[in-house]
């Protein structure tokens, strides 16, 4: 597990923390079964507070990633197909908006916005 | 459950009063206790360590009241000052004598494990430590016996990069088991903001905000622009208007962000550019009178 916090980023500190750890569990670099380290453990490595690192943990655990039980820490849950797919198809769909957004910016036309993709698709 | 209440504290003094100051600190967390020079920080710290009497309001640690017990109330108090409160002739070993007749719960090994850790020199005087040498002295004695909450008043001023960052690692490790927690007061944040879970800001000895760290970063934007093009609707909102010949700079409350448009630049700031933003909007309203 690594998470590195940038103070440049514009996203604030408890959503790196998130981020970082979604990816790793989705791509399986964190393996389903496995405990994370505790919420104030994890704050005195990265040295961040303890609020930030509840809050990230607590929204991972409302997203479905983890499970925080009692005396036995935060475990990562199984990452299902379903769950997987759509936060591809998600990243997927913000990635062409943003090209798309900037295709209409300055005015290029469908088709050869169109060719473009095409074109990056065979290569 | 709380480690500290503070409740309505107030003191007068002829030049300047602190004024009805109320915060709770649950155990496991660290407050950052932010103002400018002059602004009531070390008052507010004394009041809770029991040096100075309040003139009005209470403190409870763990829930005991300083009226309650005093000797048992302060023993809870692990306090570090930006100056050395140890006579200057004093050597390591009188230091340590003293906190053992002192202190029930000291114990002599983990003072000399800091000792050795931080290479304290045994055979100077304090005269001759160096500023860096005396804090982490302080430190040494505070974290050798058992205490519920470290009050530490400006005690990284004039330290180098390397001190500080140590001084934020014994705070995190001091809370680590939930059960401890951490006041600390400082004229400049910088690092020690990244660790602190709420933030009280004070000026001119009354409270400006209380609320949890990365809500106050949330809740405020940092804004800069060229100044002509400040519609009046905004130019109200904006806190703490700073302008220059080229354009300006000032924090403006989240909520309030739909008044920028396009034409102006906007950032997550820190809690020091909130803190001088809002130092100056007092300052402003200051002059306006």
């Amino acid at each position: 597990m690594k998470i590195i916090i940038s103070n440049q980023s514009e996203l604030p500190i408890y959503a790196q923390i998130r981020e970082q750890l979604k990816e790793q569990i989705l791509n399986g670099q964190i393996p389903e079964g496995e405990t994370l380290p505790s919420i104030r453990q994890l704050a005195k490595e990265v040295g961040v507070s303890v609020i930030t690192t509840t809050r990230a943990y607590s929204e991972l655990e409302a997203e479905g990633f983890i499970a925080t039980m009692q005396g036995k820490g935060s475990v990562v849950l199984p990452t299902d197909n379903k769950l997987l797919r759509e936060q591809y198809l998600l990243r997927i769909e913000e990635g062409l908006s943003t090209a798309i957004g900037t295709a209409k910016t300055m005015g290029m036309s469908r088709e050869e916005l169109t060719d473009i993709f095409n074109n990056l698709l065979e290569t | 459950m709380e480690l500290l209440e503070v409740k309505n504290l107030s003191k007068h003094y002829k030049s300047f009063d602190l004024k009805d100051i109320s915060f709770t600190l649950s155990k496991g967390y660290i407050m950052g206790y932010v103002g400018a020079n002059g602004s009531g920080k070390t008052t507010t710290l004394n009041l809770i360590t029991g040096i100075i009497k309040a003139a009005e309001g209470e403190t409870y640690i763990d829930g005991m009241s300083k009226e309650e017990d005093t000797a048992a109330y302060r023993d809870k108090i692990g306090y570090v000052g930006d100056e050395s409160y140890f006579p200057d002739h004093f050597k390591i070993r009188h230091i340590r004598r003293v906190l053992k007749d002192f202190y029930s719960t000291f114990s002599e090994e983990k003072f000399d494990g800091f000792v050795r850790e931080w290479s304290l020199p045994e055979n100077k005087t304090l005269k001759d430590f160096s500023r860096g040498m005396k804090v982490m002295l302080m430190f040494a004695s505070v974290l050798s016996r058992e205490t519920k909450l470290l009050v530490l008043d400006e005690a990284t001023n004039g330290l180098d990069p390397v001190m500080r960052k140590e001084i934020l690692r014994l705070m995190q490790e001091y809370v680590m088991d939930g059960e401890r927690s951490v006041i600390f007061s400082t004229h400049i944040l910088s690092d020690l903001e990244q660790i602190a879970d709420y933030i009280y800001f004070i000026h001119e000895g009354r409270t400006v905000l209380y609320d949890a760290k990365d809500e106050l970063i949330e809740n405020f934007l940092l804004v800069k622009g060229e100044s002509a093009k400040i519609p009046p609707a905004l130019k109200r909102e904006l806190i703490g208007l700073e302008e220059n010949a080229y354009g300006f700079e000032a924090v403006l409350p989240s909520d309030k962000a739909e008044l920028l448009g396009s034409a102006f630049l906007f950032e997550k700031p820190t809690i020091d550019q909130i803190v001088i933003h809002y130092i100056m909007s007092a300052g402003n309203q200051a002059r306006a009178k």
